[in-house]
Formats: C-alpha cells, sequence, structure tokens
C-alpha cells in the first residue's frame, strides 16, 4: 500500500482568512503546545521526569482547529498524546506540568501523570492511554447532552490506531443511529507505536468508516490549522444542530517517537525520509508564516517570548510544589463529591 | 402486612422510582424493548417513561456500557442492563479500566456513577456461555461496588442505593431469585451497600451466602434443623465492599464458618472471606472454614452434568456437618 504523505487531501483552507483576533488565537495556542512540549522532551531526556510523555510535536494544528471551534463547555476527550488537547481546550499549564512531576498541585493530583489529564472546569472530562477507550465515553457525554437538550458538543480524539479497536466501530454506529452530538476526530501521524500505517491496514482508507455508518467524512490535512478549523467548525455546527456525528481524519506526523523525545530513526521502514519531508510541513511554521504578512514579525516575537515565559513559570511552579503524601495512599479511590454539571 | 412482590416486580419498581425522581437517570442495553428478554423485571418501562430514557441498544457491549461511563461522568446516572453476564464481558474495558479508576486517576474531581446491572442466567442446560456469575472477577477491582441482592426487598433497596451513591456499582441479580416472594414497601428506599444482615439466627456454625445462595442456606438451615444443628444464615447482600464486623461477629458466637458462593472456588469470594476471617478470627475459630462454591470447571450442558455441577442446600448441609464434627483443638 502507498500511503499518501503529501497534502492530497479535502476540505482545503478556507478562502477567506479568520479574525486577527482569531488567528493570534490559533498562533499563541500553537506555539504554547509547540515551547511547552520543546521544553518537556528536553527534561525527559536530562531525567526528573519519570511519568511515560508521548509528545504532541508536529501535531498541533489539530488540537488548535478544533478547540477553537468550540466553546468553553464543550466536551473534549483524549488519549496518550493529549497534552495538546488539554492546552488547546484551556487547561492550566501549570497544573499539567506539575501533574507530569507526579506532584499534589497536578490537574489529577499526582495519580495521572501524564497520561490522564482532567480539566473539568474547561470541559476535559478525561484523557486516557487505553487506546480507543474514550471513543465511547465520548458518545456517552454527547448522548447526555442529547437527553438534557443542553447544545454541547462532544469530541473525541485519538489517533490511527484507535480505529483497529471494536470501540470505534460500536461507537461511530451509535453515534449515527442516535444522531448524536460528537466529533469523532482521527490523528492519522501514520503510526500507532512502533508500526506504520502500511503495516497495519491493507487500505488507507480510515476515512471510509464513515460511510459505512452513515456519518459524513472528510480526510483532511491536519497540519494546516485553517482547514482543520474550518472542517470543524461545520461538523460542530451539524452537531449543535442535531443532525448528528462527524468523523474527520487529519494527516499529520508524529515527529517524535511514540513516547519519549527521540526521534525515533529506527522504527518504520522509510521513517527518516518521512520525517524530513514532513518537518518541511511544520504547522507552527505555516502558521507563523501566514501571520507575519497579516500581523508583523514582531508581534509574534512577542506571543513566542511571553509563551516562553509562562512555560518557565509553569516548571518552576512544578519544581516547587509538593508530592502527595504517602499517608493519602488511598485518597479517592470513591468518588465523594456531588456529580459534576 | 406488607404488600408482597415478586424479585422481579420489586426490581422493576426501583427501576420505575427511580427514573420518575431523577431526570438524569436513564436505561440503556439490550432487550429493554421486548417482553420477554429481562424477564418481567423491565416490563413497559419503555412506554412508561418513553424510549429516549430506555433505550434498547445495538448489540455493542462495549460501546454501550463506554457510553454510559461517558454520560455519568458527564453528570447522568445511567444504568447499563446486560441481559446476559457472560455477554457483559465484551465490556471489561469501559467497567475495569475507565469506570473503576475514574475518581483515583483524576484524584477525585470527578466520579463515574454508572450502575451496571449484569444478570446472571444459568440452568436449564444453557452451557458454558449462558450461565456464568462473576462477581469475584469484578470485586478484585479496586473502585467498584458489587452488590448481590437475594429477597424482592434488597432488590429494590441496593438498585435504588446504587444509582444514589455517585459511584460505580455493579447490580448482580440472578434470574433463580426472579419469581422469589417477600414484602416490599411501596415508598422509595435504599438498602445501605456493605451490609450484610442475618436471615436466620443460630449458634452452631455461621453460613454466610451470596445471592441465590441465601435461598439454598436457608433451606439447608430448615434441614439441619431437623437433627437439632441451628445454624446462623448470613445474606451478604454486598460482596464489595462485604460486611466483615457482621461476620466476625456471628463467628465469634459460632466458632464454625462456612462460606457459600454461587461463583467458582478459586480466587473467589469465599476465599477472599475465609483468608480475612481466618486471619481476624483465628482464635476463636474451632474448626477451618469451608467453602461451598462451583468447582473450576465451564457450566455443562446435559442436565445430568448440570446436577453435578451446581451447588446447593445438600453441599452446605455437609459442609456444616463437616466444620461441627471437627475435633476442636481449643
Amino acid at each position: 500500500m502507498a500511503i499518501a504523505t503529501g497534502p492530497n487531501v479535502v476540505g482545503a483552507t478556507a478562502n477567506e482568512l479568520p479574525s486577527p483576533a482569531l488567528l493570534m488565537r490559533m498562533f499563541r495556542t500553537m506555539t504554547r503546545i509547540r515551547v511547552f512540549e520543546e521544553r518537556l522532551a528536553d527534561l525527559v531526556e536530562k531525567g526528573g521526569i519519570n511519568t511515560p510523555c508521548h509528545l504532541y510535536i508536529g501535531q498541533e494544528a489539530i488540537a488548535t482547529g478544533v478547540c477553537t471551534a468550540l466553546n468553553d463547555d464543550d466536551y473534549v476527550w483524549g488519549g496518550h498524546r493529549s497534552h495538546g488537547h488539554y492546552l488547546a481546550k484551556g487547561g492550566d499549564m501549570r497544573a499539567m506540568i506539575a501533574e507530569i512531576y507526579g506532584k499534589a498541585t497536578g490537574c489529577s493530583k499526582g495519580r495521572g501523570g501524564s497520561m490522564h489529564l482532567f480539566a473539568g472546569q474547561v470541559g476535559i472530562l478525561g484523557t486516557v492511554p487505553l487506546v480507543a477507550a474514550t471513543i465511547p465515553l465520548a458518545v456517552g457525554s454527547a448522548l447526555a447532552s442529547k437527553l438534557r437538550a443542553d447544545g454541547k458538543v462532544s469530541v473525541s480524539f485519538f489517533g490511527d490506531g484507535a480505529v483497529e479497536e471494536g470501540h470505534f466501530h460500536e461507537s461511530v454506529n451509535i453515534a449515527a443511529l442516535y444522531r448524536l452530538p460528537v466529533i469523532f476526530v482521527c490523528e492519522n501521524n501514520l503510526y500507532a507505536s512502533h508500526l506504520s500505517l502500511a503495516e497495519r491496514r491493507l487500505k488507507d482508507n480510515i476515512e471510509k468508516a464513515g460511510e459505512v455508518h452513515g456519518v459524513p467524512a472528510e480526510r483532511i490535512d491536519g497540519n494546516d490549522v485553517l482547514g482543520v478549523h474550518e472542517t470543524a467548525s461545520r461538523a460542530v455546527e451539524r452537531a449543535r444542530r442535531g443532525l448528528g456525528p462527524s468523523l474527520i481524519e487529519c494527516r499529520t506526523y508524529r515527529w517524535r517517537g511514540h513516547v519519549g523525545p527521540s526521534w525515533d530513526m529506527d522504527v518504520g521502514v522509510k521513517r527518516k525520509d518521512e520525517l524530513s519531508e514532513w518537518l518541511s510541513r511544520d504547522p507552527v511554521k505555516r502558521v507563523h508564516k501566514m501571520l507575519s504578512e497579516v500581523i508583523g514579525e514582531t508581534e509574534l516575537q512577542a506571543v513566542t517570548n511571553d509563551v516562553q515565559t509562562e512555560v518557565d513559570d509553569a516548571i518552576s511552579f512544578a519544581l516547587e510544589s509538593a508530592y502527595p503524601d504517602a499517608s493519602e495512599l488511598r485518597q479517592y479511590v470513591f468518588y465523594k463529591g456531588g456529580a459534576p454539571e | 402486612m406488607t404488600r408482597q412482590l415478586s424479585y422481579a416486580q420489586a426490581i422493576r419498581e426501583a427501576f420505575a422510582q427511580l427514573l420518575e425522581n431523577d431526570p438524569r437517570v436513564f436505561v440503556f442495553g439490550q432487550g429493554l424493548w421486548s417482553p420477554w428478554y429481562v424477564g418481567s423485571s423491565m416490563q413497559d418501562l419503555d412506554k412508561e417513561f418513553g424510549r429516549h430514557r430506555i433505550i434498547d441498544s445495538p448489540v455493542s457491549e462495549n460501546a454501550t456500557t463506554g457510553a454510559a461511563v461517558g454520560a455519568a461522568i458527564a453528570g447522568m446516572r445511567p444504568i447499563v442492563v446486560h441481559p446476559r453476564m457472560d455477554f457483559m464481558l465484551l465490556a471489561v474495558d469501559p467497567i475495569v479500566n475507565q469506570a473503576a479508576n475514574w475518581s483515583y486517576m483524576f484524584g477525585g474531581q470527578v466520579g463515574a456513577p454508572v450502575v451496571i446491572r449484569g444478570m446472571v442466567n444459568r440452568g436449564g442446560e444453557q452451557g458454558a456461555q449462558h450461565s456464568q456469575a462473576m462477581q469475584a472477577m469484578f470485586a478484585h477491582v479496586p473502585g467498584i461496588k458489587v452488590v448481590m441482592p437475594s429477597t424482592p426487598y434488597d432488590a429494590k433497596g441496593l438498585l435504588i442505593a446504587a444509582v444514589q451513591d455517585g459511584n460505580p456499582i455493579m447490580y448482580i441479580d440472578d434470574r433463580w431469585l426472579y419469581q422469589e416472594q417477600g414484602p416490599v414497601p411501596e415508598e422509595m428506599y435504599s438498602v445501605p451497600i456493605g451490609a450484610a444482615t442475618v436471615r436466620q439466627s443460630g449458634t452452631a456454625a455461621t453460613v454466610v451466602c451470596s445471592s441465590y445462595m441465601t435461598v439454598e442456606g436457608s433451606k439447608a438451615a430448615r434441614m439441619l434443623a431437623e437433627s437439632g444443628i441451628d445454624v446462623e444464615v448470613i445474606d451478604l447482600r454486598s460482596v464489595k465492599p462485604w460486611d466483615q464486623s457482621l461476620i466476625l461477629e456471628s463467628v465469634r458466637k459460632t466458632g464454625r464458618l462456612v462460606v457459600a458462593d454461587t461463583g467458582w472456588i478459586t480466587c473467589g469470594i469465599a476465599a477472599e472471606i475465609a483468608a480475612t476471617i481466618g486471619s481476624a478470627a483465628f482464635e476463636y475459630l474451632k474448626a477451618p472454614i469451608e467453602r461451598v462454591c462451583l468447582p473450576d470447571v465451564p457450566a455443562p450442558t446435559s442436565g445430568a452434568l448440570e446436577k453435578a455441577y451446581f451447588v446447593g442446600s445438600e453441599q452446605i448441609v455437609s459442609a456444616v456437618q463437616k466444620v461441627i464434627s471437627h475435633n476442636s483443638r481449643h
């Protein structure tokens, strides 16, 4: 099977640019993810971070394009590679890096690490590493929204490996059957752990899963934040109007290894060639280039400087925070509070 | 006299009152619109509360259970129904990996208040995949509570308690109990999760039973009473958490313990109780603890083999006779 690595995709960038404010928001979000993840990669390499970190570098346009199409109270569910989803939806950076360091101030109070992130106040209901596990859960929050008529949309972010799980197919069928307000976002970064797509599927046709279940589906360039945003916005509108789910296959590339900071040259038959090709399609550089024409380099540099300060501050916060006390090991096995809204 | 209902009618009444009183409650699972699929325990609920709240689902145990877990995390109070527990095993990921861990993984900031109803439906030459009682598997997992009512009163009260608990609860009912009659108050009430109860008091030995084994245990007690042996029958009601203090109190009195469970013997509920009581009440025990459980064999089909497979009052009587005749070292 020949895997298309180029942007031979539909759902191209919208003809009209969004407002400068939205563009700047996208640039800031993508920069926050990129700078955070690059710093994290360095910290992991240096030692001192033990929780497995699956880096989102190279895929920033997807979380950003989708989450800028959502309201604060819409729901997002993720997987093992979800630092980007957390930041894009508005999760607190300090709480995430503290969580990664295993601190009591972490977003999951030191019980989650990198792979279990939660930020209920901005609609992140959970990210967990069991592949495909949150796909049915997203169908469930969409079912809740439909029963309550609360107008919220649920987004499920997952990778190309998750499509190989039964969870995915059962969930898409159920969402289609009940016309649930859920958007299935497949981030096809061409690898599931160490195996390339061609080693796991006879056909390169993930987006066809939509048609089979009666769900509109598109394959788009996942490194084009405007294209992602535009496609996601249409899916959100469709969901809010009660017309049901959508499937979006975003073609992208995982720059680093499945887990950790390495560049992962030892896996996949063509990994090295692929990587150099995909590095040239850097989603952050693309939006930077577009914006430097509209907004100017000085302002963009100011954003980048800002973000670097924010990341420094977050890391300091995490390092200064206390670890959870061993006496609290058994705390939180059962939930004590009332159900969240 | 309090009104009498069957076990199945009591379950149905709990569903109706929960749906009536809490708009967050909905029911999801297979066979819910069928007049025969889930016994009479769900009859016409769809007509009474609408098919948007009583959802007869596609044949997708994994995704329907996962969706219920997701809806629970998002603030609803779903009840998933698995008309056969064997099929529920296709949904182990959302139950064990997701629901059970959700509160802990996120530092207690959010729960997964989902009730998973797994029905045990065995006998009748149905065989290995239509017979299993898997309570021990789920009781093994932190973060999930497992209840197994044996009377109509508890069938109603424990279902209501399960929905109100705010945590993932596995509610296991056994179709061998559906015709049992008993007093059931009309009002909405709950039975505390984790509290066992004494069905019959006695001094010769303690017989702890789960679910349907309580019926067999009570029958065994009547048989033993004929020979002048008065045993104490305790109905566990919840197998996780289970009521250690009530059983300890009884064993301190009787000094002899038999545990009867509907599941397999190895790593089962009875093993857990025996180990705990053996440790906590060693000095009170006058005989080794006996277990009455299924042998480590899949359920057979042929009636001749079924008779050899399922355990009941006869085996409980033998176990009691064994612990009573043991020569005490004390």
